[in-house]
């Protein structure tokens, strides 16, 4: 069992509690740099994948797990991203200036979603945010001017410095280091006083406004940021699909998007990532096990969807912390072990809440 | 010297006056409680000066200045803090975090700075949990910084409430029921405070209570309201003998 003994108020905010820390997430970084030598390219292409849901992950988990708002539309901030990022490349304007542009014009778009939409909480947020990402998912399909209707059209291969970034490996590299920066930045915003008043405003929306926060710039920021870095998973969803259609970015999508992050675990960061090694390897796991199975269940029609469901209804069940949660609870029986103690595992009853001014 | 005054305010819901031209002034450095019957308009009071509600008429001023039409977020700006009667914590942080959102008002810090986390976020942090730990130490709470505020007893959550709102710095402190829920021993701690921060930290402080033992002991002046009508104001002692205050709780045909 490590205990931290902290001398300076200044560990309290870096980013590495101790030493430990420094480690695994260096040998972390070193196996991910070096994965693309080790593994087959299906692999790298699929990690990679996992990696530019993760972004999206991170950016939802901002929004939903830190700030407590609900969207049932981020396949479309995914859809605006890609195509920003696609229509500009086919326009000879280099990958370096189309990947945060993207991500720049799907933040906008995310406030200007996020502004009309702050009176509303719960059911009715997730409503509108379902109607704007089928209202985006037509204008995809109809603007054929650019977006090429349900044709589609071809990705242009991204360059940086006069290197393309081709196959599954150029992309594994380009989404590792957005990934990289995407958490490095909401790390830093949950240290600061932005990302403690999106807290607050998730936990009591009232004593917020008390705190002397503003709840509608705090609500459009969040709604902004979290667009921002899903238009940035978009803009790289792009290269991943390489031929980009409007029936990639619907409902559906939206869905895998919320599993993520209750499967991963609210309100965490290491949650999001793994959600989505969750959401993107089990469609995989499925393929794998398919023929395997017996009755022919493998066959079966809309296996996958119901999976998803299903895992979804177990997870808000009986494990709210999602993988998160499973894995500090792993974590605390190793450092203890053998002496587990089972209150220390058991579920925590919060107060109810009593009345509330609305 | 007078810090904050009410000026005939009133607010209507419907056709309920649920204040009705209530007017008081307090001066700085007292211990001001508001006292009444359920229903008699004092939490609203409450919610009126923290611009929760919008007075239907009548202005509130805090040191000269006028902020009856100021927007709910910028009151903590202004220095009034305020406590709710049943409890609004930020349930699913620790302790160190609620007490840090309390800064909230203080932070001046860009917007793309906190994203990098330029060095001044860094030097701005490192001060704000300096302040915060000066309330942790004032209040006693050190060995509960780290836990989340859903899996503290009911009896701390009302104290950190209190040093979350000792965080703004405010100049005027609103406590709406410190003692609810609270047991005796409990209520006499909340008491030392509250006379604690009067004198050592020298914030005023307007309170509404029921706990006439804790009105008596920490209160300068006391004023009584009954349907959202002020019926007496003065030291604890000449309220509680007042008639319609006595007529108020215990009932009676109220002289015209």
């Amino acid at each position: 069992m490590r205990y931290l003994f902290r001398t300076q108020y200044r560990q309290d905010i870096s980013l590495w509690r101790h030493n430990g820390d420094r480690f695994w997430y260096g040998l972390l970084a070193v196996m991910t740099l070096i994965a693309p030598l080790l593994l087959g390219e299906f692999y790298i292409g699929e990690l990679g994948a996992v990696f530019i849901f993760a972004i999206a992950g991170v950016g939802l988990m901002l929004l939903v797990g830190y700030t407590g708002l609900i969207s049932l539309g981020h396949a479309a901030f995914l859809g605006i991203g890609a195509y920003v990022n696609a229509v500009l490349l086919s326009h000879n304007i280099p990958f370096l200036v189309t990947l945060p542009v993207a991500g720049l014009f799907t933040a906008l778009c995310g406030a200007a979603i996020g502004r009309p939409t702050l009176r509303m909480s719960g059911l009715y947020l997730a409503i509108a945010t379902l109607a704007f990402g089928s209202i985006v998912g037509t204008v995809f399909q109809k603007w054929t001017a650019v977006t090429g209707g349900f044709d589609g059209f071809a990705v242009p291969t991204p360059t940086i410095f006069g290197i393309a970034v081709e196959g599954a490996t150029g992309i594994y590299y380009v989404s590792l280091v957005v990934l990289v920066f995407v958490l490095f930045v909401s790390a830093n915003l949950l240290r600061s006083p932005a990302g403690r008043a999106m807290v607050a405003i998730r936990d009591s929306e009232v004593s917020a406004q008390s705190m002397g926060i503003h709840l509608a710039r705090y609500k459009t920021l969040a709604f902004a940021i979290s667009a921002g870095m899903t238009g940035l998973a978009g803009a790289l969803f792009a290269h991943y699909v390489r031929y980009l259609a409007p029936d990639a970015f619907d409902v559906l999508l939206s869905v895998q998007f919320v599993t993520i992050v209750f499967v991963g675990g609210l309100g965490s960061l290491r949650g999001a990532i793994l959600g989505a090694m969750f959401v993107r390897l089990l469609p995989q796991f499925i393929a794998v096990v398919r023929d395997d199975l017996p009755f022919g269940i493998g066959r079966l029609p809309g296996l996958e969807p119901s999976l998803f469901g299903l895992v979804l209804v177990l997870v808000i069940l009986f494990q709210p912390g999602g993988l998160n949660g499973m894995w500090l609870k792993s974590k605390v029986w190793f450092q203890a072990f053998p002496f587990k103690r089972q209150t220390g595992f058991r579920r925590q009853k919060s107060y109810a809440k009593s009345e509330r001014l609305r | 010297m007078i810090l904050f005054q009410t000026d005939d305010i009133s607010v209507r819901f419907g056709g309920i006056r649920a204040v009705d031209a209530v007017s008081f002034d307090v001066r700085k450095g007292e211990v001001f409680s508001i006292i009444g019957p359920n229903g008699a308009g004092k939490t609203t009071i409450f919610n009126l000066i923290s611009r929760i509600y919008t007075p239907t008429s009548g202005r509130l001023v805090l040191e000269d200045k006028d902020f009856t039409r100021t927007p709910s977020w910028q009151i903590a700006g202004l220095g009034i803090a305020r406590t709710f009667q049943n409890i609004e914590l930020f349930p699913n942080a620790t302790l160190l975090q609620n007490l840090l959102i309390g800064r909230h008002c203080h932070s001046r810090v860009g917007f793309l700075s906190q994203l990098a986390f330029l060095p001044s976020v860094r030097k701005t942090e490192l001060a704000h949990r300096e302040k915060v730990e000066d309330i942790i130490a004032f209040l006693g709470l050190q060995r509960y910084r780290e836990t989340l505020i859903a899996n503290l007893p009911y009896g701390v959550r009302k104290v950190v409430e209190l040093g979350r709102a000792l965080c703004i710095e405010p100049k005027l402190l609103l406590l709406d029921e410190p003692s609810s829920g609270l047991n005796v021993e409990e209520t006499e701690g909340m008491g030392f405070w509250i006379e604690d921060i009067k004198k050592d930290l020298g914030i005023t402080v307007i309170m509404v209570e029921h706990d006439m033992s804790l009105v008596n002991q920490v209160s300068d002046r006391v004023m009584a309201l009954n349907y959202g009508k002020v019926i007496a104001m003065g030291t604890p002692k000449e309220v509680q003998s007042h008639p319609e205050v006595v007529k108020a709780y215990l009932g009676g045909e109220v002289a015209a």
